[in-house]
């Protein structure tokens, strides 16, 4: 404690000799004002004489203005990791069904399921068949004998299960964890800023994405049942109710998209600003650790592709409802199905690089720490960065080969296709030079970090396959793709995710996870992933068409049936190792061992702040000397160097 | 059980395969030495007591090494495709017809139009079957794709041949077969609820057995 106190006085001094930015000017005014006006920074007074915890102990606070509508970027962005695991198990546990029918299809779903006796001859064999009597003899039509009589998924049904098991992934689930959670949490506090720069907008962010939650799941009971277009909401399947027989439900999905687009969109305006505006004296762009970069260049993504999301569904619900043909080309209408591809993609590509941007940055801050080093090429990590952010505008066509789009179109998107994959290259290879030498230490947040790294490599070469063409005219549609997805998504951003909040878990709650649950919990899902979706490459290779109910329907398929009971099997076996991280979650979060400051011996700013982090996160805006991977400088006696601690001798500090 | 392509039976497709199986080979390749690298570097340099890491911040010249070389393998894997992918797909080089069908999708069938002995389509010796799609070997076949409700997906996968079918809009392909069968034609693309088992087949005839399937449905006068 005492050398922390030292360490601030220091800074404390030297702060007024360095070429301040507005920020770090007002913040030295502060220390001499008054304490009157409840403003975040005041705590900052009490630094002089009381133990960092003491902090916060300035802010008597309600309830809800502390867990509910807070305005702290690190409660909101707890509230976001909240948000995003609990979605997570929703929309794993529609995953789960829709396996079961690939396994067995048209067979009842265990638990839910009538038993066949019962089926067969109706005697009632299990309390299951018991609900199932009682559903068929009421009057009313239950929602349940709806979807999947007798516990049989309907094929509506199953259409409904993937679409919203990757709605829900995808915009409930990975964007809030990586983008909300994360990006609330680390960028004030590794730029070294005490908040974002609107609070308030943050935290309208937040409600939005939740109003929008609330209206996603809502859809599931509607009459008509919830949207069943594919998350990619092909039009004019999805933009008549005549095609599909949803009605409601494909509206609530278009509203709740535009509603988590004007969140996603609050929150990046949010984070450009403090990016650019609020960083700590000393920390220039190219000290800025390279998760922050990639939260920045996301912010930047997310605030240009979402409006065009916004737009394709603005046109889509007036197309469902005020009878317009933005999206169907009758001879009347004069619209294009393929618009809506086109507006779909010219987001949904810039949007893929949202879902993994960030999990790169996270895996380039846990490799550093645990191999001891400086990251390999910084600079080309960031400039590979922004070469991705830019290129993916230009490549959106790859999803649209086979769609009628004129075949010279094919051509120029494959090449640029093609040339995106070159900085996911530079990345991955500048992640090995970062191992190189180094002295790895195989905690669970690495190891997770490892996983990221081997399972991109198989996500970004089967890209190749898709990229080229001609192979992708047989592979287009097949679950060759839907591998390709999970490798990059799961077993990119997801095993990013997983490790992230390991690693920051006891910065975000004061406290280590369980470290023996996290390995088991590690292991369990790194095998039983590679398990479910590897086969699903030999299913693509073999022909099998994604987003078919019964495979059994095809002879060409009917080899396959094995597969897809063995990935079944695994994917429940997937789902269950993340029942073991929901209970290592919130068990830690209560009973772990408590943390100290700085566990992993880590240079970047948020490990300054004290554990837990106060309100205002800091007692003194640190001030930055160097890089954010000083790890195992020569002939330095530690082998980290913080960034916010001044050079040797003290008299250096001054001029 | 098979665990590879499935037979093909089309001229072109020999063409994809062939690119397939060499972007196995190159991606093999790649994922053997960076997960053998990765590999390596993991028990080489696992932390031991004694031993520090050494401070390495980069190296532009592994930097331009690497971009260099996998910029030249992917750019080279596009200049293999574009003869590949104009063949099959490019409107302009278009091999002139031996014999024209018109599929028209809709759910969930796939109509099969013949334009019977006058080979114009719309007039009276137009034949429709629903799901059968029936063509002669070794000769060149043009699809008029097209689709009265939504999108669909034309897939024969012996063929390698896929294309999505838009509503109000005619988009030629084209084969040629290389051995009699039947082979399926799947529906590849979501189109409602009953997407899956959307099903239809190609029968491929000798052309003895051709002329015989032609002289039944359209008995000479
Ligand atoms: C090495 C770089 C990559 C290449 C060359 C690549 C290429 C492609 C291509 C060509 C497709 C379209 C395939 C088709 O529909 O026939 C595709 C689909 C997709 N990619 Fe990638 N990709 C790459 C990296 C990524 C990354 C990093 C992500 C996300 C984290 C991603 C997520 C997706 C998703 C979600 C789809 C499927 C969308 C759908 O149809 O539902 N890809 N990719
Ligand atoms: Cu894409
Ligand atoms: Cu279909």
């Amino acid at each position: 404690m005492q050398d922390n106190e030292n360490k601030s006085h220091e800074n404390d001094n030297d702060e007024h000799h360095l070429p301040a930015n507005g920020d770090n000017g007002t913040e030295s005014h502060d220390h001499d004002h008054d304490h009157d006006h409840d403003h975040d920074h005041d705590h900052v007074h009490d630094h002089d004489h009381d133990h960092d915890h003491d902090h916060a102990h300035n802010h008597e606070e309600s309830f809800i203005s502390k867990y509910i509508f807070s305005l702290d970027h690190k409660m909101i962005g707890k509230q976001f990791l909240l948000y995003g695991l609990i979605m997570f198990f929703v929309g794993g546990g529609l995953a789960l069904l829709f396996r079961w029918q690939l396994a067995y299809p048209e067979r009842p779903v265990p638990i839910i399921g009538a038993s066949q006796q019962y089926i067969d001859d109706g005697e009632v064999v299990t309390a299951a068949d018991r609900m199932w009597e009682k559903i068929f003899d009421s009057d009313k039509e239950e929602w349940l004998e709806v979807n999947m009589p007798s516990g049989v998924i309907e094929p509506a049904f199953y259409n409904m299960l993937f679409t919203m098991h990757a709605t829900i992934m995808v915009f409930f689930v990975v964007v809030p964890i990586l983008v909300g959670a994360f990006g609330n949490f680390l960028i004030p506090l590794m730029i070294g800023t005490r908040d974002m720069a609107f609070p308030v907008l943050n935290m309208l962010s937040f409600w939005l994405a939740v109003l929008a939650a609330i209206i996603m799941t809502a859809g599931f009971f509607v009459p008509g049942g919830h949207a069943a277009a594919g998350w990619t909401g092909y039009a004019p399947l999805s933009a008549d109710p005549q095609w599909t027989g949803v009605d409601w439900g494909q509206n609530l999905w278009a509203i709740s998209l535009l509603i988590q687009g004007f969140s996603s969109l609050v929150g990046s305006i949010n984070y450009i600003t403090t990016v650019i505006n609020m960083r700590a004296p000393g920390m220039t762009f190219f000290r800025l650790p390279l998760v922050i970069w990639s939260l920045f260049i996301v912010a930047i993504l997310l605030l240009l592709a979402f409006p065009v999301l916004s737009s394709a569904l603005a046109l889509l619900i007036f197309d469902r409802l005020a009878g317009t043909t933005f999206f169907s080309s009758t001879a009347e209408g004069g619209g294009d199905p393929l618009l809506w591809q086109h507006l779909f993609w010219f987001f949904g590509h810039p949007e893929v690089y949202i879902l993994i941007l960030p999990g790169m940055g996270i895996a380039s801050e846990i490799l550093p720490v645990f191999s001891r080093k400086p990251i390999f090429g910084y600079h080309s990590m960031v400039y590979a960065m922004i070469t991705i952010a830019f290129m993916g505008w230009i490549v959106w066509g790859h999803h649209m080969f086979q769609s009628g789009m004129q075949p010279g179109l094919g051509t120029f998107f494959m090449t640029t296709t093609m040339l995106i994959a070159v900085p996911s290259a530079i990345k991955t290879f500048n992640w090995l030079g970062t191992l190189f030498r180094g002295s790895i230490r195989f905690t669970t947040p690495m190891l997770h970090g490892i996983a990221f790294v081997s399972m991109f490599v198989i996500g970004g070469l089967s890209g190749i396959y898709m990229a080229n063409t001609p192979v992708d005219i047989y592979i287009h549609d097949t679950y060759y793709i839907v591998a390709h997805i999970h490798y990059v998504v799961f077993g990119g951003s997801l095993f990013a995710i997983f490790g992230g909040i390991i690693y920051w878990f006891p910065k975000m709650y004061g406290r280590h996870m369980n470290d023996t649950l996290s390995k088991i919990h590690f292991w369990l899902t790194f095998i039983a992933f590679n398990c479910t979706f590897f086969p699903m490459h030999i299913l693509g290779v073999g022909g099998h068409m994604r987003r078919i109910s019964n495979p059994m329907q095809y002879e060409f398929l009917q080899g396959f049936q094995g597969i897809n009971i063995f990935i079944t099997m695994s994917a429940f076996t997937l789902g269950f190792a993340q029942l073991i991280l929901l209970y290592n979650f919130f068990w830690s979060m209560a009973r772990g061992k408590v943390a100290e400051k700085n566990p992993w011996n880590v240079t970047t700013l948020e490990w300054e702040a004290p554990t837990p982090v106060p309100h205002g996160n800091f007692a003194q805006i640190p001030t930055v000397y160097r890089g954010p991977y000083e790890y195992s400088v020569p002939g330095e006696e530690s082998d980290w160097i913080p960034q916010a601690q001044p050079e040797h001798a003290p008299a250096t500090g001054g001029d | 059980m098979d665990i590879w392509l499935p037979e093909n039976v089309s001229t072109f497709g020999q063409g994809v395969d062939n690119l397939f199986i060499l972007i196995y080979w190159i991606t093999l390749i790649a994922f053997i030495l960076v997960t053998a690298t990765l590999i390596a570097f993991l028990i080489l340099y696992r932390h031991r007591p004694g031993h520090k890491a050494t401070y390495i911040e980069g190296s532009t010249k592994l930097e331009i090494t690497w971009t260099t070389a996998t910029t030249v393998i992917v750019f080279g894997l596009a200049l293999l495709s574009y003869p590949q992918w104009n063949r099959i797909k490019s409107p302009t080089e278009l091999p002139p017809a031996d014999v024209v069908v018109e599929v028209s999708a809709k759910q969930f069938n796939w109509d099969m139009t013949y334009p019977g002995p006058d080979g114009e389509f719309d007039t009276e010796d137009d034949l429709q079957l629903e799901n059968q799609l029936h063509v002669p070997v070794d000769k060149i076949v043009h699809i008029r794709l097209t689709s009265v409700d939504v999108i669909h997906s034309f897939f024969v996968p012996n063929l390698r041949l896929k294309q999505d079918t838009l509503p109000n809009r005619f988009i030629t392909v084209w084969f040629e077969a290389t051995k009699p069968g039947r082979f399926e034609i799947p529906c590849a693309e979501l189109c409602g609820f009953q997407h899956s088992g959307m099903l239809g087949y190609l029968t491929v005839h000798s052309q003895a057995d051709y002329d015989a399937w032609k002289a039944e449905r359209w008995p000479p006068q």
